[in-house]
């Protein structure tokens, strides 16, 4: 599928999951798999980086 | 065959291995998106599918925190605990409970305001290392070697004026090989262990390029870990422990969810095998 903001084509492992996070090697976007059906997958911007992030 | 539910805002590779684990262990098992559930004090238990026990796996320490509140409301057995959480995510609070419970840790000092803060460090001396008391993966870790570095970073902290800025966690700087050593502790055993070596700079963070080499687990290692792990509440966690040259091991941190993916590449035991074991156990029975 294609990126959402730059167009470029966007390659999602096959096995990816939802919640798993994609990046679009053109434009450096984030996308979080918001749903998944077969190979057909809805994308929504993945958040950034919170403070408390990690461990 | 029990009911595994992990919850996540991000799905990271620890989730999936966790994920894949649990259904190659013959588990019911479904991941469940935090930031799309919504609770509420009206809620019951049956209105979700939290199954027998929840894994908290969530990215972000605040959410995970307040959603483990949640489930414990609903009588969702959880790992880790409310109060485990909550222990491991403040650095302040974790200091406290391992000098409490005589666990060898870095000697910390705590100040409430920029004044104070200068004072704490004209009065210790230089260096001491400046840490925010919630975050992870090494961020604002900075060491303050003097004066001026120090007057800085204050003043930069005093410009985003975080509500959590106003802790000042001061800690002394150890002096040990460059490398940190990182344990799994799972339950009332120690799972694994992998020395962090820096690249060069000061932090040994996985996260920050840190390369795993696996760590022999020792009788003092385990000792160690395992009280830092009660006095934490125990679960699952990861132990962060210093080689001081002259006091032996030290632990300066305990995470509560704990990244495994760098210790999973070198470790002899198989660590999402172990923790799906150990939150089975903890189940509705």
């Amino acid at each position: 599928m294609n990126c959402p903001e730059c167009d470029a084509m966007l390659k999602i492992p096959d096995d990816a999951s939802v919640g798993e996070i994609v990046s679009c090697p053109d434009c450096g976007a984030d996308f979080e798999i918001a749903s998944k059906n077969g190979t057909t997958c809805q994308l929504k911007h993945a958040e950034k980086v919170g403070e408390d992030w990690g461990e | 065959m029990s009911k595994i539910r992990i919850v996540y805002d991000r799905v990271r590779t620890e989730e999936k291995m966790l994920e894949e684990k649990a259904i190659e262990l013959g588990h019911d098992t479904k991941m469940i998106d935090a930031k799309v559930t919504q609770v509420s004090t009206e809620s019951k238990k049956n209105d979700f599918d939290f199954g027998d026990v929840v894994l908290e796996r969530c990215v972000s320490y605040f959410r995970g925190l307040h959603f483990t509140a949640c489930l414990e409301f609903l009588d969702v057995p959880v790992i880790n605990k409310y109060e485990v959480a909550n222990n491991c995510g403040n650095k302040m609070i974790t200091s406290l409970l391992l000098k409490k419970h005589n666990v060898p840790t870095p000697k910390t000092y705590f100040s409430f305001s920029p004044e104070a803060a200068l004072e704490n460090l004209e009065k210790v001396g230089y260096p001491l290392v400046i840490k925010p008391i919630v975050g992870s993966w090494g961020r604002g870790v900075i060491p303050l070697k003097d004066r001026e570095t120090a007057d800085a970073i204050i003043e930069v902290r005093e410009l985003s004026d975080g509500p959590l800025d106003r802790i000042y966690y001061l800690q002394e700087m150890i002096k040990r090989p460059p490398r940190d050593i990182r344990v799994i502790v799972v339950g009332d055993q120690v799972i694994s262990a992998m020395y962090r070596t820096s690249s060069g700079g000061f932090k040994t963070n996985i996260a920050l390029g840190a390369e795993p080499i696996l760590c022999e687990i020792t009788k003092e290692l385990e000792d160690v870990c395992m009280k830092a792990s009660k006095a934490v509440g125990g679960g699952i966690l990861g132990v962060d422990v210093m080689e001081d040259e002259k006091r032996g091991l030290v632990v300066h941190e305990v995470n509560n969810t704990v990244e495994f993916k760098g210790l999973s590449k070198v470790s002899k035991k198989n660590i999402p095998k172990e923790m799906i074991d150990f939150a089975i156990k903890q189940a509705i029975k």
